[in-house]
């Protein structure tokens, strides 16, 4: 399906669109469940645990993104409204392993609607700072551009097995 | 107090994305780039100070005038940043729909 990502960077605001096949109720579960959250929140080979999360106003999700190595960042979203199947924002912020914040953060708003069994979601992500993104990025994509690397040679090792003239 | 400047704050304001559009084209003395403005040569000055701050902008020294250059690297960057975090998006969406696949599948066998 096709992303829709929006960069405005005078207000310092990010904007995605995607579609999924699947009903609303099914996407909002896997937005607002520790258990599917953790099943495709971080790019691979990242990993997602989450530690405690309470979705209700006031409540927040304290997980980690974790590398192959066990390296831990941790990251606490706090929710601050929810519109049960059409919205909910959240301020995220990085965090130590002990919940204590690192600012600044960013504030979300996911709004999520269904037409024909196939589920819209738009996020709207407020950056204060750069700084935290690019922090961000330096962790979660390095990681992730190695991953890809090791495909790549695997893929290439395995093409060089299959080669006939070798 | 200790400010740290980043790109996104050097790039927020108007004058400034117009002080680099202008200096994208040529390196300029803060005398020609303040010709541009009507807003005081202290302004520019100020703003010329940010830009340099975030590494956006680099001073030269030719004879008797300085003049201001823009890093074309550091604004490459930004936009690399962006694609790693749109890059990080499409992972996490196309693994949300293998998740979503996972569970319609599951739900149909249960019936």
């Amino acid at each position: 399906m096709q992303m829709d990502f929006i960069v405005d960077k005078e207000a310092k605001t990010v904007a995605i669109t995607r579609e999924f096949a699947a009903v609303l109720s099914l996407v909002w579960d896997a937005y607002t469940k520790p258990e599917l959250l953790d099943q495709w929140w971080a790019p691979k080979p990242l990993t997602s645990r989450t530690k405690a999360m309470d979705f209700e106003v006031g409540g927040r999700r304290f997980y980690a993104m974790v590398t192959p190595e066990g390296v831990e960042r941790w990251v606490v979203q706090k929710y601050t409204s929810i519109t049960p199947k059409t919205n909910f924002k959240l301020f995220n912020a990085f965090a130590d392993e002990s919940e204590n914040l690192e600012l600044p953060g960013s504030d979300w708003d996911l709004n999520f609607s269904e037409q024909d069994g196939t589920t819209k979601v738009s996020i709207s992500i407020y950056n204060e700072s750069l700084e935290r993104l690019e922090r961000m990025i330096a962790f979660g994509f390095r990681e992730g551009t190695m991953g890809q690397l090791n495909n790549l040679e695997d893929l290439l090792a395995r093409l060089k097995n299959q080669d006939p003239g070798t | 107090m200790d400010i740290r400047r980043d790109v996104f704050q050097a790039i927020a304001d108007p004058t400034r994305r117009a002080i680099i559009a202008l200096i994208a084209l040529q390196a300029m003395t803060p005398n020609a780039i303040a010709e541009h403005f009507d807003t005081s040569r202290q302004a520019v000055s100020k703003h010329l100070r940010i830009l340099i701050e975030c590494e956006l902008v680099a001073q030269k020294q030719k004879g008797r005038e300085i003049y201001y250059s823009l890093e074309i690297q550091k604004m490459k960057e930004i936009d690399k940043w962006l694609e790693q975090y749109r890059k990080i998006w499409e992972t996490r969406f196309s693994q949300l729909d293998d998740v979503l696949a996972t569970i319609k599948k599951q739900k149909k066998e249960e019936k």
